[in-house]
């Protein structure tokens, strides 16, 4: 019998802005923490489409110093277990972040932000910035990919063989949207990362790929809106899901959802959500035959 | 600071046609209205993010908010009928300050969608309203005491010379002109929201020369 845990997806939710809400978490993920402070992207920062949400925040963040000094304290004091986001533009970034995180108790784990479709990539591969940060902590790390890579099974090989311990699928992919009297840009930064209903295949196949391909654990996320949406998750091979746009809509969506997770898995014979884990591979294998 | 964020699943009353403007009251329950300038996100059927709406009117039982229809969230909230259900949020951000010995609003086009609670807030000061036009004006019935500008005559023109404490909504140009024109005015500003309660980031204004989120800062600012 396994229990599905449910997080929040990096930057859908402020901890200390509605404690409330990431309460009903069973671990709470850091918006994405860079070395230095960033004002973020000036807007318009999102926009909504037919079937999700474009948004181009562009990591605004204190930094790493004064998340240290101050958010980091505040956040222990939730009691909720704590995922801290790390982000940067170079190898030498992520390593100095969690390098400054790795001595700090409160975090359990850290989660690799190499994908912001919103800012500027780093010049090193996934996997060398994966190692550069494997090199300066050993908290467990999960690497979170975009589902725009044209080979995701081969990205997550390679970031699991440079010392990731997990994989967090999907972050946004990038997409435009267009006014549709000017017909310009809605973002000020033209481009942002699509989010909402409308990621949820993308995520479950970048999921169901990467679960055949490693042999760690997966969070899923993309497009999550109800329960049945996590259970699908979890028979593509995920063992946590997380919650992202759904947060802006309903804050409380990690207790509705969680109810309904495991009333959905009970509904088809599984004693807890996890036990539906990695359902639809097998169905998959079956029918290849 | 907001209690415990939940939804609330509440009916539509009844809506009114105001001008090319709907007022859209639903069943207030146990909802606190809050203070003047909060607001709440409105589900907007079939869209995939609520709209943020400042609380325009808190009749007995009820909520109303005013809506401009200019797109397809605002659109799906002003077709919507009696008995129909919605979930709202809130309220949510800083409201105005009412500690204020000599009020006066000032409005602009929907801007002005807070200003009748605030008015039976304050004991219905005098109000100063510009619209772009005479159909536009016809929602100025819901503020009494107010003088009404039509463009191209803009509020600024019709402002006294000591006008007190200024307390306005409206479009941008308008609330920068009030701005420097009236460094204690309380200005109540709009931006693009997904959530409401700080959660996405999406609705930053400058503030201090810092990008802040308006929904937990403001919306309702001091201009200087």
């Amino acid at each position: 019998m396994t229990s599905v845990p449910l997080l929040n997806g990096s930057g859908c939710l402020d901890a200390l802005a509605s404690p409330e809400v990431a309460q009903q978490l069973d671990a709470f993920v850091t918006k994405t923490i860079t070395p230095l402070q960033r004002e973020g992207n000036p807007r318009a920062r999102i926009a909504e489409t037919e079937h999700g949400m474009l948004n181009s925040i562009g990591l605004q963040g204190p930094g790493i110093d004064r998340f240290v000094d101050n958010a980091l304290p505040q956040l222990a004091a939730l009691g909720v277990p704590l995922w801290v986001s790390v982000g940067g533009f170079s190898a030498d970034d992520f390593s100095e972040v969690c390098g400054r995180l790795d001595n700090q108790d409160v975090v359990g784990t850290i989660e690799l932000n190499l994908s912001c479709p919103n800012v500027d990539e780093a010049p090193e591969t996934s996997a060398e910035l994966v190692a550069a940060a494997r090199a300066a902590t050993a908290k467990p790390l999960y690497a979170k990919l975009s589902p725009a890579s044209s080979n995701i099974a081969d990205a997550a090989r390679a970031v699991v063989a440079a010392g990731a311990d997990g994989l967090t699928l999907v972050n946004t992919i990038r997409g435009l949207a267009l006014d549709p009297q000017t017909l310009r840009p809605k973002l000020a930064r033209t481009v942002g990362g699509y989010s909402g209903p409308a990621l949820k295949p993308v995520a479950l196949a970048c999921v169901f790929a990467c679960a055949n391909a490693v042999d760690v654990p997966i969070v899923g996320l993309g497009g999550v809106q109800t329960g049945l949406d996590g259970l699908e998750l979890v028979a593509a091979g995920a063992s946590v899901v997380a919650l992202g746009t759904v947060l802006f809509t309903d804050p409380a969506a990690p207790a509705r959802i969680r109810a309904e997770l495991e009333a959905e898995a009970g509904r088809r014979g599984f004693p807890q959500p996890g036990d539906a884990r990695g359902v639809a591979r097998k169905t998959a294998e079956l029918q290849q035959f | 600071m907001n209690p415990v964020l939940r939804r609330e699943l509440v009916a539509v009353a009844g809506t009114e046609q105001i001008g090319p403007y709907t007022l859209l009251r639903v069943a207030r329950g146990e909802i606190d209205p809050g203070v003047p300038g909060q607001f709440f996100m409105c589900e907007a059927p079939g869209r995939v993010l609520p709209r943020p709406m400042s609380l325009c009117l808190a009749p007995a039982g009820e909520l109303a908010f005013l809506i401009d229809p200019i797109g397809p969230g605002t659109r799906a909230l002003c077709a919507l009928a009696s008995g129909d259900l919605l979930h709202i949020l809130g309220p949510l951000g800083n409201g105005f300050d009412l500690g204020v010995e000599r009020p006066l609003l000032v409005g602009g086009g929907i801007g002005i969608a807070p200003l009748p609670y605030l008015s039976a807030a304050l004991g219905e000061p005098p109000a100063i309203l510009g619209f772009r036009t005479a159909h536009h004006a016809e929602a100025a019935a819901l503020v009494p005491n107010a003088e009404v500008v039509i463009e191209p005559t803009y509020v600024t023109a019709a402002l006294p010379d000591d006008p007190g404490d200024v307390l306005a909504c409206g479009p941008e140009p308008m609330l920068e002109a009030l701005r420097v024109l009236f460094p204690s005015a309380q200005l109540a500003w709009e931006a693009p929201m997904a959530c409401g309660y700080g959660a996405c980031y999406g609705c930053v204004v400058e503030n201090d020369g810092h990008l802040e989120r308006l929904c937990i800062e403001g919306p309702v600012l001091r201009a200087a």
